[in-house]
């Protein structure tokens, strides 16, 4: 925790965000260079699902990232609402958009796959439903830390909402899955596949490392123009 | 709890002295739900098969409807900074301001929802179950639609994005409300559904209040 006490110093933070950028960013390019040769070159084939299993690849480390994200997110908001730690706040405000974006990837390449799949866009899968929530959700921190004219009182509001959104996401998923079993039972959506063959396991292992690292770059460029940003509002009350 | 009752008694006499407030939250509710058969035809098979999932759903609405002012009178006219100087805890003021809204809003819509499921074909049994998932529901309903109220306290566009906030987290009252209508035809245990509505309910009442007054504290800095 020292370490994440040291950072929460927005110069601070700003000084080591701007020395392990550019390493960061070259390695988000260079490992999804490797990623995308071996997900749509080097990987097999699904022998049901042919070339469209590719989707894959893009699909479930969204799908992984958008929750992390929420997570995260809780984090940052339980530590601005008890230390108050000035940089969490702008933290969350990059960290929102980006994991909302994630799951909006999760749910329309899902649509895409289905579409060849199943022979449909959408079907109100518990699974599909769950993601769709946690994007309202997502939606709704947006717009409620971005709805004050005291950007403060919107980042302490969206931080509550952000710590009881995340004790309800295990609720809201319970739900839907009995809600889900109760009015289709036997669904034509198998998403759990029967254990995943290496050869297809290992492009989507390093896939999800690209995307965690794609995450982190586009959080920490936000956060320091979220510090910017901030600067600007201050020296134009100030001036 | 003087305070909490002092409080309740308040909020239910201004609503007295002008019911014209809860009577329209009501209005909204029985025409929201008339315009379903209006829309979707008179088919009685269909009617009665989509009652109780069309009640919950406009019930839900009209108690969103009625939350945007829950806290915002008091944050005008500065009552709200009193009840945070109060020398008793902000959390049982937030219970009280639900716990009215709940006596003006949710206990009439459990009343009115079996009424309005007769024009509907609803047989019998599951009038008297539309109205105890009310019953049971609806507190949850007033519990996260007050935190949602509590949050968006003086923000620009409030009723709306009260709305976007309540919404996805009144998801699973309306999921075991609705789906607890369908089990006098499925033949499945309706108390189990009720219970876990009540379960929702406790959960609500247990976590809410400190959520609520959190936002509060930080709407009255």
């Amino acid at each position: 925790m020292a370490d994440l006490h040291f950072l929460a110093n927005p110069a601070r933070f700003r000084r080591f965000s701007q020395r392990v950028l550019p390493g960061l960013t070259l390695a988000t390019v260079l490992s999804f260079a490797v990623g995308l040769y071996l997900a749509l070159l080097q990987s097999p084939p699904d022998y049901q699902q042919g070339e469209t299993v590719r989707i894959m690849f893009v699909h479930v480390p969204s799908a992984w990232l958008s929750m992390a994200g929420y997570a995260l997110l809780a984090v940052l908001g339980a530590s601005l609402l008890v230390w108050r730690h000035p940089l969490a706040a702008l933290m969350a405000r990059a960290t929102a958009p980006v994991g909302a974006c994630f799951a909006l990837v999760c749910l329309l390449t899902g649509s895409l796959w289905g579409r060849p799949m199943w022979g449909t866009y959408w079907v109100w899968d518990a699974r599909l439903t769950s993601m769709l929530l946690l994007f309202f959700l997502y939606l709704g921190h947006i717009a409620l830390s971005r709805a004050y004219d005291d950007p403060d009182r919107g980042d302490r509001a969206a931080a509550i909402l952000a710590l009881v959104g995340v004790i309800n996401l295990p609720i809201i998923k319970f739900s839907v899955d009995w809600w889900n079993t109760l009015h289709q039972p036997a669904s034509i959506t198998r998403l759990d596949a029967p254990a995943i063959h290496p050869a297809i396991l290992m492009p989507l292992l390093w896939m999800a490392g690209s995307f965690l690292l794609l995450f982190i770059v586009l959080v920490l460029v936000r956060t320091e123009t979220e510090i910017d940003r901030r600067r600007l509002e201050i020296a134009d009350q100030s001036a | 709890m003087s305070g909490f009752l002092a409080l309740l008694s308040r909020d239910l006499r201004l609503v007295w002295r002008r019911p014209g407030d809860v009577a329209v939250v009501l209005a909204f509710f029985i025409v929201a739900t008339v315009l379903f058969p209006l829309g979707i035809g008179p088919a009685a098979n269909i009617l009665a098969r989509i009652a109780a999932g069309v009640l919950w759903c406009t019930a839900l609405f009209a108690s969103m409807l009625s939350l945007d002012r829950l806290f915002a009178a008091d944050y005008e006219d500065g009552s709200l900074d009193l009840l945070l100087l109060a020398p008793w805890p902000l959390e049982l003021a937030a219970l009280a301001k639900c716990a009215a809204h709940w006596i003006v809003t949710g206990l009439p819509l459990a009343v009115l929802a079996p009424l309005l499921g007769v024009t509907f074909g609803l047989p019998p049994g599951a009038l008297v179950a539309l109205a105890a998932t009310l019953l049971v529901g609806t507190p949850t309903l007033s519990l996260i639609g007050g935190l949602a109220a509590a949050l968006t306290l003086g923000a620009r566009r409030g009723g709306a994005l009260l709305a976007l906030l309540a919404l996805p987290l009144c998801v699973p009252t309306l999921i075991f409300g609705a789906s607890a209508i369908e089990t006098l035809m499925t033949g499945e245990d309706l108390l189990a559904h009720i219970a876990i509505l009540a379960a929702l309910a406790l959960v609500a009442l247990a976590t809410t209040p400190w959520a609520m007054a959190a936002a509060l504290r930080q709407a009255g800095e």
